[in-house]
């Protein structure tokens, strides 16, 4: 039983003060994530997310350079990023698609501008992998009141035009007949979004923040309809994966003889990738008992779109039947 | 500037251009701006792979970027393309984490093959840069016709029995082949930038494919050739260049464009005007 335990818990992994850091901060960034998360994967913004993260990437390698506190640059330009990005057209789909890509790509730019100064000014050594990349065991411990200071900020504009922004997720063209202001609530969802993504970059890295923000909702997506039981089950699978990711890296330093260890956010990603994977089995299943003969491709297309239709949340407000049938449309077409 | 040393990095650039420039037109096209930023994205961990092992960069680089291309288009079939896209290539990413910590790799070398190292050209390196673009192009002129008809008017497109998901695979790899090639001068990150900037530009000039895609290689042409006079000036990374002067462009298109719609339509065609250059 003892071997078996220390088998799976290495020694010290529960006295040592880095894994606690990391355990907590780790498990917040992942429950904002995963919350902001849900609404990102049903807008069907993940790109934008995505490239939030190396937008704020830039800001966090330029004020690395001036000497501010990255976590500044981090969500400061994150913010401005998602700004720009919906002044260019977020809204529509194919305008979106570009309108992210032209910042990503000056962003990028800007990034590798910054840290070619940080490294050639050798203040700062190793700034390339931990802009990008980062690593959660290694964060100072001043960062913690500043993650739940953001982390409030985010989850509560989020909280804020809960319902609006529900609404206009399912479908903006009702959202928008029914008085919502759909471009501002889109607004306050982007600053949400910059927020939590600068956050995140900054506590486990640019990569890592991607995985946590798309993954765990976009499996739970897959697995329920309802929109509480949808956020519970992100955030258990946000929290599972980092605990999970960093357990097994610190266990991975007592793999072999070469005492080098694996890093923390390849465990991560790997633990939220396979979760994804799995989530998309019982739906696999039920659309191959589901009727379609196998010939026919249309009617399987058919199926396939239902399920996603089923993915958007069922708890809008009042016009139920007709909100479904929107989202319906709403997720295909964003898809 | 047109010292001996510098000739390899003019000819490779003037190679990778042009083939940013008629591939990125398709992916302004097609909305493919994604999958257009994770292949070159994570084809980065193939490189990190490929010193971990000891075997030629472009190899790693190769291999990486087809992966990537195959699995972001199987996996974009069964779920949601962006969020397939994106958590593919987060793996990919981790694992490239994975091979860095693995290697003793010297820093700058990390960030010239993910920012592009104008001097880094070497002679060997032409030859391979040339005949994979030029698998590319040809790739393009015989994909031209469906690959068109599947961009614009893919129901059409499928009704004349061109099958929208082949041609997706095909495009992606096309891509994931440009993003090979053009690694080693502008950088995994960079070549996106190459790859959106141009062409969107182009086509806030003109509506004609044919014309758009010259005009989207020679913006392409314009931009690299700018960023390597920039770099060589101030010394400052030819990524940056490339970024900048790839939004800049765009921003010109759009502004020259509303310029012309409030000077030549009248007001009720104008409004309608962008939901028809959307399409």
């Amino acid at each position: 039983m003892h071997t078996l335990y220390t088998w799976v818990f290495e020694p010290g992994f529960f006295s040592n003060a880095p894994v606690h850091a990391a355990a907590l901060i780790g498990g917040v960034v992942a429950v904002v994530s995963a919350v902001v998360g849900v609404f990102t994967v049903m807008r069907g913004q993940s790109f934008g997310g995505h490239a939030l993260s190396d937008v704020s990437a830039a800001g966090g390698s330029g004020a690395l350079l001036i000497g501010l506190n990255p976590l500044l640059g981090f969500v400061g330009l994150g913010i401005v990023g998602g700004g720009v990005m919906d002044m260019i057209g977020v809204r529509r789909v194919r305008g979106r698609d570009l309108a992210t890509g032209i910042v990503l790509g000056a962003a990028i730019g800007l990034s590798a501008l910054f840290l070619y100064l940080d490294t050639t000014s050798g203040a700062t050594t190793g700034a390339t992998q931990q802009i990008l990349f980062g690593s959660i065991f290694t964060i100072p411990s001043g960062t913690i009141w500043f993650v739940a200071i953001f982390s409030v900020i985010s989850l509560a504009s989020i909280a804020a035009g809960w319902r609006p922004l529900l609404l206009s997720t399912v479908s903006t063209d009702i959202a928008a007949a029914r008085g919502v202001p759909v471009r501002l609530v889109g607004l306050l969802y982007m600053l949400a979004l910059a927020v939590s993504v600068g956050l995140s970059s900054l506590a486990v890295g640019a990569v890592l923040s991607t995985a946590l923000l798309i993954g765990p909702a976009a499996a739970a997506l897959r697995l329920t309809t309802r929109l509480g039981w949808t956020l519970a089950v992100a955030c258990l699978v946000g929290v599972g994966a980092t605990w999970l990711g960093i357990l097994l890296a610190y266990d991975s330093y007592y793999w072999g003889s070469g005492h080098r260890g694996l890093p923390v956010s390849f465990f991560i990603v790997a633990v939220v990738f396979i979760t994804y994977l799995l989530s998309g089995l019982p739906a696999a299943r039920a659309s191959r008992r589901g009727a379609a003969p196998p010939g026919l491709r249309s009617e399987k297309r058919g199926t396939s779109d239902e399920r996603r239709g089923k993915a958007a949340p069922s708890g809008a407000p009042e016009a139920s039947g007709k909100t479904e049938r929107a989202g319906d449309t709403a997720c295909s077409r964003v898809s | 500037m047109f010292a001996g040393f510098m000739m390899n990095t003019w000819l490779v650039a003037t190679i990778v251009a042009p083939v940013a420039g008629v591939v990125g037109f398709f992916v302004v096209l097609r909305g493919s701006a994604f999958p257009a930023h994770a292949i070159p994205k994570g084809a980065f961990a193939g490189a990190a792979g490929a010193s971990l092992l000891g075997i030629s960069t472009l190899a790693g680089l190769a291999v990486f970027s087809v992966l990537g291309a195959l699995g972001i288009g199987s996996l974009g079939r069964r779920g949601r393309h962006d969020v397939t896209t994106a958590l593919w290539l987060v793996m990919m990413l981790a694992l490239g984490a994975a091979f860095l910590s693995r290697t003793t790799q010297y820093e700058p070398e990390i960030y010239s093959l993910l920012f592009g190292e104008v001097l880094g050209v070497s002679a060997t390196q032409i030859l391979p840069v040339a005949a994979l673009g030029l698998v590319c192009i040809a790739a393009v002129t015989v994909l031209y016709r469906p690959l068109m008809l599947s961009s614009v008017v893919p129901e059409i497109a499928e009704a004349k029995g061109v099958r929208s998901y082949r041609m997706e695979i095909c495009f992606l790899l096309v891509v994931a082949l440009a993003t090979a090639m053009t690694v080693p001068v502008v950088g995994a990150l960079l070549i996106f930038s190459l790859m959106i900037g141009p062409p969107a530009a182009a086509r806030s000039f003109t509506d004609r494919p044919g014309l758009a895609m010259l005009l989207s290689v020679a913006i392409a042409l314009i931009t690299v050739w700018a960023a390597i006079v920039g770099s060589y000036l101030y010394n400052w990374p030819v990524g940056f260049f490339v970024g900048v002067l790839g939004a800049f462009s765009y921003g010109i298109g759009r502004a020259w464009a509303a310029w012309r719609r409030s000077r030549t339509t009248p007001h009720a065609v104008s409004q309608l005007r962008p939901a028809i250059d959307r399409g």
